[in-house]
């Protein structure tokens, strides 16, 4: 547990928001510190109460009081921690597992503006640097601070999902896009001066509808619309198309199409839907995989802003077709500025009786969906982490067997789809199993959405059909000076130049949409380094291997980049790699090597380059400076033997 | 409850509906090495040191429900290697300094080691974790250096005790054990909760005070015999 923080000579970390509430405490009780920490903390208590209050005091909702807790008090402090935990009936320390497992969560006082720049590896080439140093500047803190009047915090966060508008950043609850140094400086500028993050975007930002602030923030880019997502889309046919069809139809219908999952495993649809009616139990639920938080990935964005409905739609039809009557949409937490928007477009669903009671009428078709927020964290997306994190639990995998759809989310069966898997099964209902199943190929039937970006002209949005060649699509992207392509994210493949003809499907290249183009100018060796540090920070340390041995791939992949590897690395990568993959627990472990396993695979020159023989068998590597550092810390004294300015 | 068989290393065994593989093979008298797992508390699979082959997938058999005909591979040189390589993580992640512990000969991470044979020089960097020590309590410290985040006390405390003392907090690299108080004086810890007792800490982590070097060293549990034998003289009965 953190130290309490309030105390009567530290006033600035009573971590109340030090606006309207200060001052009324103050004028309240003009007697003194104490008596005003004191009142701080009744108010806080009182205040932390109604947040748990609004949630029924539910620990399933954790994550939502916790969100809550942050945002009004930019941190979440031991004293709130200890009201949470009376509430809701759990130990103190299992609020703090959670309230320290989620980035956006922060167990010290942050400002009340956080400023989160997206540090993938697309914005770095895309001079994220010099964006830093403008905001550094501006606001005069460095990244990891939050000045001194407690009015903002300046964070690096992985991929926001704006890879084809890099470099971007999440100031506050908005997003801002496509930045530069003179840009970030006046966003530095107007934030001291007191705007607020809105108004940032626009002046009328309150009279904006939710659709129009988000495209006021983000384009979409769509590029190339196919004909089933991106094309005209008919509104809700395929709901009262299966409104028409028996449950066990509906499954039928999805399964003879062909469809598998986008979200990167490609299970087949209407399998996992059978499987999840067939079960015996009195609930069942629905969730949409919104996490999106593969780097380079960001068709969810696009179909969350342009084809909500669509979304919605197919969500409802699949609780036609297993029976459930609450379903869940989780959205990332980098994706906060859809929230009014998705919410807008459930509660119009509802008005026009599209989710609620007895949908379009028919009796006993009962279903309703909650939004679930997540807090930055990449492993939310893999589904037990995800329904874990629904659960207000820390966002840890669950142990498989059971799979979610016999044991899911507060043990009942789920369906875990991702959005663009619920997007395709509603026009499936629409235009029948036969039109979808006719487009893409053997095995991988209909289109896809690959999100396209790095060094290419025309980075977006292209539905495709599956079966397209890597080629194909970077021709179209205007990607002429592509070295290397990342298919599938970090997790998948990166390929060279001589492999280009393979096809982006299941059976060849399979990716849940991210294409990443990297041109000859770009280091392999440092993009491979940023992906493992990437899973670093976003394993969920719950297993050995991955929680470990990733730490050891990115140490061994930072000697190759300083010239110290040694020809017997190369073996140790590959060997670390396999362990890694065959022990751990959940697909992040079982990918996380990919990045390495890869480019060693298609990219060998660019290791054996960087090999050093050993001289007489010394290593290179010993680097006795850094090896007694530890010990100098420690006696407080430089070296009698390695340190040439010793003096007694 | 149905009963059935199924093979580890081509021995057939009897397992009934519900059974993990590794409680299935500790009945038969076979040993899967195991760190996080302790009979008498909830399965975690968090180790992985239990990783066997079942069916030609690896996974964790003190999690994997057992199943009809289902052939189990345990003692491979391929499953040996890789239960080394996640016992030298785990040495490598915290400090353990096996001369200087009070847990030498008694622990099972150094037990371990000595059953699969991690003999030859480590490979993987030291992380050298700095992690205060927690003496505040009258009867009990606590040297999370030595933490390996098996997590038995957690599910002792919570389960078994009723308590909550100890927790999970952080992701990733950072997580560790915490508690649910400033330190250990703070929580409601007593020397005779499950969690504290001998038995559910694997390594010199909680230690309790004033019986230090009781035993003397080479008179420990793992100085009679290999971690896991009294599960595999079961066989022998
Ligand atoms: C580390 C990790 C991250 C994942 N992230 C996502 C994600 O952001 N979105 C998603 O739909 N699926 C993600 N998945 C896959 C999900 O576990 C799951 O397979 C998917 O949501 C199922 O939906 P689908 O069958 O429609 O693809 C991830 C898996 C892993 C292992
Ligand atoms: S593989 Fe990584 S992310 Fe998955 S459970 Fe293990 S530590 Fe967590
Ligand atoms: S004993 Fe099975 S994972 Fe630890």
């Amino acid at each position: 547990m953190v130290a309490d923080a309030p105390n009567g000579n530290d006033i600035t970390r009573t971590g109340f928001d030090p606006g309207a509430e200060w001052f009324a405490a103050l004028h309240e009780e003009p007697n003194g510190i104490d008596s005003l920490t004191l009142q701080t903390h009744t108010s806080e208590t009182a205040a932390v109460a109604e947040i748990c209050g609004g949630f029924d005091n539910d620990p399933h909702r954790m994550l939502d009081i916790l969100r809550q807790v942050q945002e009004r008090y930019c941190w979440i402090s031991p004293q709130a921690m200890r009201v949470i935990a009376d509430l809701t009936g759990l130990t103190p320390i299992a609020v703090e597992g959670v309230a320290s497992f989620y980035s956006f969560l922060s167990l010290s006082l942050r400002g009340r503006v956080t400023i989160r720049l997206c540090d993938d590896i697309i914005d770095r080439f895309s001079g994220l640097g010099a964006i830093t140093e403008a905001f550094e500047t501006g606001l005069g803190i460095k990244v990891g601070g939050t000045s001194a009047n407690g009015a903002f915090s300046l964070e690096f966060t992985p991929c926001i999902g704006l890879c084809d508008q890099a470099p971007a950043a999440m100031v506050g609850d908005v997003v801002l896009t496509a930045l530069t140094p003179q840009k970030a400086s006046r966003i530095a500028e107007a934030l001291k001066a007191g705007q607020s993050p809105e108004d940032l975007v626009s002046q009328r930002f309150g009279d904006l509808s939710p659709h129009e602030r988000a495209e006021r923030m983000v384009e979409n880019n769509i590029r190339h619309a196919g004909a089933v997502l991106l094309g005209p889309v008919a509104a809700d046919a395929g709901l009262r198309n299966g409104l028409d069809l028996s449950p066990p139809q509906i499954i039928d219908t999805v399964e003879a199409s062909g469809l598998r999952g986008c979200g990167g495993a490609g299970f087949t649809t209407g399998r996992k839907w059978r499987m999840a009616a067939t079960e015996q139990a009195e609930r069942r639920f629905v969730i949409c995989n919104a996490d999106e938080g593969e780097p380079g990935t960001f068709k969810d964005r696009v179909l969350l802003t342009e084809r909500p409905h669509l979304l919605i739609e197919g969500m409802t039809i699949a609780a036609r077709a297993v029976g459930a009557s609450q379903g869940i949409v989780y959205l990332r937490g980098e994706y906060v500025y859809l929230r009014d928007h998705i919410e807008a477009v459930l509660a119009d669903r509802r008005a026009r009786g599209l989710l609620g009671k007895a949908i379009l009428g028919a009796d006993g078709f009962d279903f309703d969906i909650r939004l679930q927020m997540g807090a930055g964290a990449y492993i939310c997306g893999e589904e037990g982490a995800l329904i874990s994190s629904c659960e207000g639990l820390p966002g840890e995998p669950k142990t498989r067997p059971p799979y979610p759809v016999t044991r899911g989310y507060l043990g009942f069966p789920t369906v875990v789809n991702n959005a663009e898997t619920f997007c395709h099964a509603a026009r499936i209902l629409d235009r029948g199993a036969r039109w979808f199943s006719a487009m893409g190929c053997q095995g991988s039937h209909g289109t896809k959405l690959f999100s396209v970006s790095g060094d290419c002209l025309n980075p977006g949005i292209y539905e495709l059909p599956y079966g397209q060649t890597v080629q194909e699509l970077l021709e179209m992207a205007g990607a002429e000076d592509a070295a290397a392509v990342l298919v599938g994210g970090p997790s998948g493949t990166m390929i060279g130049r001589d492999t280009f003809h393979r096809r982006l499907c299941f059976d060849d290249l399979a990716t849940g949409g991210a294409v990443v183009v990297f041109s000859h100018r770009r280091n392999i060796l440092e993009i491979v380094e940023y992906y493992m540090s990437f899973f670093v920070h976003e394993s969920c340390g719950y297993c050995t291997p991955c929680r470990v041995g990733n730490v050891f791939l990115q140490k061994a992949i930072g000697k190759f980049r300083d010239g110290k590897a040694n020809p017997g690395d190369i073996d140790y990568l590959r060997d670390l790699s396999s362990t890694i993959i065959e022990t751990s627990r959940c697909g992040l472990g079982m990918t996380s090597p990919n990045p390495i396993l890869s480019t060693l695979e298609n990219f060998p020159l660019v290791y054996s380059a960087m090999v050093k023989p050993t001289r007489d068998r010394i290593r290179d590597t010993f680097d006795i400076q850094s090896a007694i550092d530890g010990a100098r810390k420690l006696a407080r004294r430089r070296s009698h033997i390695f340190d040439r300015d010793f003096t007694e | 409850m149905t009963a059935f068989r199924f093979t580890i290393d081509g021995v057939e065994i009897d397992a009934r509906e519900g059974q993990t593989i590794m409680e299935a093979a500790d009945e038969a008298g076979i040993y899967i090495p195991r760190l996080c797992d302790h009979e008498g508390l909830r399965h975690q699979g968090s180790c992985r040191v239990c990783t066997v082959k079942a069916g030609g997938r690896s996974v964790s058999a003190c999690t994997q429900p057992a199943a009809a005909g289902q052939e189990v591979e345990n003692e491979t040189p391929h499953l040996g290697k890789l239960r080394r390589d996640l016992v030298e993580m785990l040495f490598h992640e915290g400090n353990h300094l096996c001369p200087i512990c009070e847990a030498s000969g008694n622990c099972e991470l150094q037990a371990m080691a000595y059953r699969l044979d991690m003999t030859a020089p480590t490979k993987f960097p030291y992380l050298e974790p700095c992690r205060a020590l927690d003496a505040s309590h009258p009867d009990i410290a606590l040297d999370r250096n030595r933490c390996i985040s098996c997590g038995r006390c957690i599910r002792a405390s919570q389960d078994v005790d009723g308590k909550g003392v100890f927790g999970y907090v952080g992701r990733g690299i950072h997580r560790h054990v915490g508690l649910s108080a400033e330190d250990l004086a703070g929580t409601d810890a007593k020397l005779a909760d499950f969690a504290i007792s001998p038995e559910v800490c694997p390594v010199g982590c909680i230690i309790r005070k004033r019986v230090g070097f009781a035993t003397p060293i080479g008179e420990r549990e793992f100085d009679k015999g290999l971690i896991g034998h009294e599960i595999e003289e079961r066989r022998h009965e």
